[in-house]
């Protein structure tokens, strides 16, 4: 595949499963256990021995599998559902993504307490290094050949791998903290930064560089975000990305937490997209449940997200012109932004986290007059994107400043694990709304905003227009909005139809159940990836039969992006490197979770 | 009263007038701070400071009250004494360069023969203030806005004073009253200097610092650059001074090109202040505008269009004055 190439990509068919085939020719058909879920995906366990070479070859194949969508763990060790695979303490699975095959495959290994080792492959897909930095970090998994495993996510002082079972989730279950002198020098101390640590000089032949510490706070670095720029004069040489200050432990809450009540948790994954966050959330949950839900519900919740894309958009907007200097268009962004949390709050009955959808359904239904407030805004929006477009966004200062700046070109962007508007702006047509429609989305007519030079400029345009294409859905919505029922009818919607309950003693009892305890979740694994407002957001969710989630893996699109920053920067001027922060738009809590 | 003679007498009127001036200024300075808050409420679609005061005209007095009372601050880590003296500088060089105004017929600090060339030099004076914090800072962020500062002022100063030798060759003084009054006889230099006019009020924007030639203080990049360090009174100077350097040079630009306290077409000469006034404010209102308006360039940007475009213009704008001036003398 060549750079900037626009691909065609086949249509998705879920559950593919052609590639077992191709990986048998080569391996035998022995070297696999294939396991059954729900993930729409082929599950395949290989031995430690053989991973790196299956992973090689799916790399390799014709039409191959070029991103390294995920990387995380498991601890197997409380699960009790496991019929029919590899024994296992812990396992550490592998999602690789085909752009060309529209198609994912899983590989998992499975790991004994005794001998936790794998072989790094960061030589195959650069952005692995992260990844696996943070499977060492939270399950003390260790990786031969890494070149740099160190704590990620935790402070380097922490002790134990907060992800592992036996490692306690409520602060109550350790000693009160406290924070000593000592321990606050220690702790100074740890954080310092050693330029050799990180295999960096620290002058050339005829100069010394500035070691410069931008951040955790600084205005431009979009929240607690620390990176320590190797500088030559105003040049950067180098830099390293550092992140964790925003780390909640978000997945290590979602296995204490009922389905249900894991949702509000899912808002604040990436604070700027709402509702956005609970679709595939709860899409997921439902995969596990197998509810269908009504067709009302599908639009309703495409809506909602549609409107939370163009909130964050709009933020994005806002603060990527105030990054480049110009202070103005915030104010107005912001306005903006305060319409669209009118029609919201109207809705969903609040403003940036909603928590509204359900599994099987969404909290309420629409209020009456809902379509004059969604009208009003679906009026009022474009016109104002035009503003935006002639009085900021042609300005030749501000084209001078972001465009050629902070370029990558697809192929670059594919390997770092680059989704969303910043994987579009370079020429790929990947969407998930059209490539893997979800929610519905097939039933809508929208195009796919696409750029070709993969700069700072382009990432912008992309979001502008994805704006205008989610105002001419929303207003797709409000003109063809489905009459019927805002929950499915099936057992395991959380909260159940109250209708029956008073009726039924068996609902009665179901209700009880799953308002007290939460809904029981059959066993098994499922996932569910979504074009969200910063890129692919994804849940994969394994069951162990409880009412709680055995693991939950956010896949963030942020964390990818922000491992890509050394390799785009380097070589460019520190403004440079503001004008690429803000047109990436990330969040620090999409980030660290 | 023997002793009060005629002489004594012009003398104390003329220090009355200059302590007057020197007030008047230094509260204008202060108060843009606050119509600066209002203007660009005002722009951006919301209030600004509302509160204290009938339409929040006393957020001064409140901003003030809150600086006075902030701790004086030294980091342990600076070079005290030149810490303490940057934002000295930083307040007194654009306040001294005020001196050479003519507000009316009447009123002005000091009647120089070098008029312009006193401005050129305090406005050289004025980078120190900006080394000297960055430097004595001990800061990184504030180091990188001392080195912009410096480089930009090397930049822009070169045709700063380039620019006003057209309008200095065509009157053939450096006394800002003659500059004044050969515009009240002749046009209004902003017609017959109409690039040396741009150039000049591009480099003076560059030499307030103003945006878009924040670079040395560059919040999105470098966090407020050279005066990061600084808290409580020292930082209010730095403050204060970048507003007196506003109505300084709104004052140049208008004693320069626009006929200083004449009105236009030589309209009610009886009100020469007023008119004075008037047009500094337009100018100073422009300023914050140009802030609300634009993006910042890249620090590169900025030198590259300094030499590679304005230098040009200015030396093209010099030529052709002095070939007219010439071509009229004979």
């Amino acid at each position: 595949m060549t750079a900037n190439s626009v691909l065609s990509i086949a249509p998705y068919t879920p559950d593919d499963h052609s590639v077992i085939g191709e990986l048998s020719a080569k391996f035998g058909a022995e070297a696999f256990t294939v396991q059954t879920t729900r993930t729409g995906m082929p599950v395949l366990w290989v031995a430690r021995e053989q991973l790196t070479n299956i992973l090689t070859f799916l790399r390799n194949l014709p039409r191959p599998y070029v991103m390294l969508y995920d990387l995380h763990g498991v601890d197997e060790r409380l699960r009790t559902q496991r019929r029919g695979l590899p024994d296992a303490d812990f396992t550490v699975f592998y999602h690789l993504m085909s752009i060309e095959r529209n198609n994912d495959v899983m590989i998992k290994v499975a790991l004994s307490e005794g001998d936790l080792n794998l072989p790094s492959i960061t030589s195959i897909w650069p952005n692995a290094n992260w990844y696996e930095r943070e499977v060492w970090d939270l399950y003390g998994i260790h990786f031969t050949g890494h070149p740099h495993l160190t704590r990620i996510m935790m402070p380097p002082t922490w002790e134990g791998h907060p992800l592992r079972k036996d490692y306690p989730a409520r602060a109550t279950e350790f000693d009160p903290f406290s924070l000593t002198l000592a321990k606050q020098q220690h702790e100074e101390e740890a954080a310092r930064f050693r330029p050799e640590d990180w295999g960096m000089q620290r002058g050339g032949a005829h100069e010394d560089f500035m070691f410069l510490n931008l951040g955790p706070n600084h205005p431009s670095a979009h929240g607690a975000f620390r990176i320590i720029l190797q500088l030559d004069g105003e040049e950067i040489v180098d830099c390293v990305p550092e992140i964790g200050y925003h780390h909640r432990g978000a997945e290590k809450m979602a296995e204490r937490q009922s389905w249900h009540s894991f949702i509000p948790y899912t808002d604040r994954i990436d604070y700027l997209g709402g509702v956005m966050n609970n679709l595939p959330y709860v899409l997921s949950v439902e995969k596990l449940a197998g509810i269908k839900v009504p067709d009302r519900v599908d639009f309703i919740r495409v809506m909602m997200a549609e409107f939370f894309r163009i909130t964050s958009h709009l933020l994005f907007l806002g603060t990527y012109i105030q990054d480049v200097g110009a202070m103005t268009p915030v104010f107005f962004t912001f306005t903006d932004r305060q319409r669209a949390y009118k029609v919201i709050e109207a809705i969903t009955g609040f403003r940036l986290h909603p928590a509204w959808y359900r599994i099987g359904g969404v909290a309420h239904d629409l209020p009456r007059g809902w379509d004059k407030l969604v009208k009003e805004f679906v009026d009022w929006l474009p016109k104002r994107l035009d503003e935006y477009e002639k009085a900021a966004l042609q300005n030749s200062i501000l084209r001078g400043r972001t465009i050629g700046v902070a370029q990558y070109n697809t192929r670059e962007a594919l390997e770092w694990g680059v989704t969303g508007a910043g994987l579009r702006s370079t020429g790929l047509d990947f969407d998930l709304r059209k490539a893997r429609p979800y929610s519905g989305y097939e039933h809508f007519d929208f195009e796919v905003p696409l750029a070709n030079n993969g700069d700072a400029y382009d990432r912008c345009m992309v979001r502008v227009e994805e704006m205008r294409q989610s105002i001419r859905i929303i207003d797709q919505c409000l003109r063809n909005m489905p009459e019927g029922p805002y929950k499915a009818d099936h057992p395991l919607t959380t909260p159940p139809p109250k209708e029956r309950t008073l009726r039924d003693i068996e609902t009665l009892i179901t209700h009880f159940l799953q308002v007290s305890w939460g809904p029981v979740m059959p066993a098994n694994e499922s996932f569910q990836m979504i074009e969200a407002t910063k890129g692919i957001n994804s849940y994969y969710l394994t069951s162990d039969g409880g009412t709680m989630s055995y693991r939950t893996r956010i896949r963030t699109p942020s964390f990818a992006h922000l491992q890509q920053i050394p390799p785009v920067i380097r070589g460019s001027m520190v403004a440079d490197l503001i004008a690429y922060l803000g047109s990436i738009d990330f969040v620090m809590a999409d980030v660290d979770r | 009263m023997s002793w009060l003679t005629p002489e004594l007498m012009d003398m104390l009127i003329a220090v009355l007038k200059a302590v007057v001036i020197l007030l008047v200024v230094v509260i204008a300075g202060a108060l843009l701070s606050f119509i600066e808050r209002r203007l660009l409420g005002w722009w951006q679609d919301r209030y600004g400071p509302n509160r204290v005061g009938p339409f929040g005209m006393f957020q001064i007095v409140a901003d003030m009250l809150k600086m006075f009372f902030k701790e004086d601050w030294t980091p342990p880590f600076a070079d005290k004494f030149i810490f303490t003296l940057a934002p000295m500088i930083a307040f007194a060089a654009m306040l001294l360069a005020f001196a050479i105004i003519p507000i009316s017929p009447n009123w002005g600090v000091a009647d120089l023969n070098i008029g312009i060339l006193f401005f050129f030099a305090m406005a050289g004076l004025s980078v120190y203030a900006v080394l000297f914090a960055g430097w004595s800072s001990n800061n990184k962020f504030a180091l990188l806005g001392a080195l912009r500062a410096s480089a930009q002022t090397v930049s822009y100063e070169v045709f700063l004073a380039l620019a006003l030798m057209g309008v200095v060759a065509q009157v053939g003084s450096f006394n800002m009253r003659d500059i004044v009054e050969y515009q009240a006889q002749h046009l209004w230099f902003i017609i017959p200097q109409f690039f040396g006019f741009c150039t000049f009020f591009i480099a003076a924007i560059a030499v307030t610092h103003r945006h878009p030639f924040d670079q040395p203080e560059a919040e999105q990049e470098l966090a407020d650059g050279y005066h990061i360090e600084y808290a409580g009174m020292k930082w209010g100077m730095f403050f204060v001074g970048e507003y007196i350097a506003i109505v300084t040079v709104s004052a140049l630009l208008v004693t320069l090109f626009f006929g200083g306290w004449h009105g236009p077409f030589g309209l009610l000469p009886q009100i020469p202040f007023i008119w004075f006034a008037l047009k500094t404010c337009f100018f100073i209102m422009i300023f914050i505008l140009l802030r609300a308006s634009i993006p910042r360039p890249r620090y590169d940007q900025v030198m590259a269009f300094s030499w590679k475009f304005c230098l040009p213009l200015t030396l093209i704008n010099l030529l052709v004055t002095g070939a007219l001036v010439l071509a009229s003398a004979q």
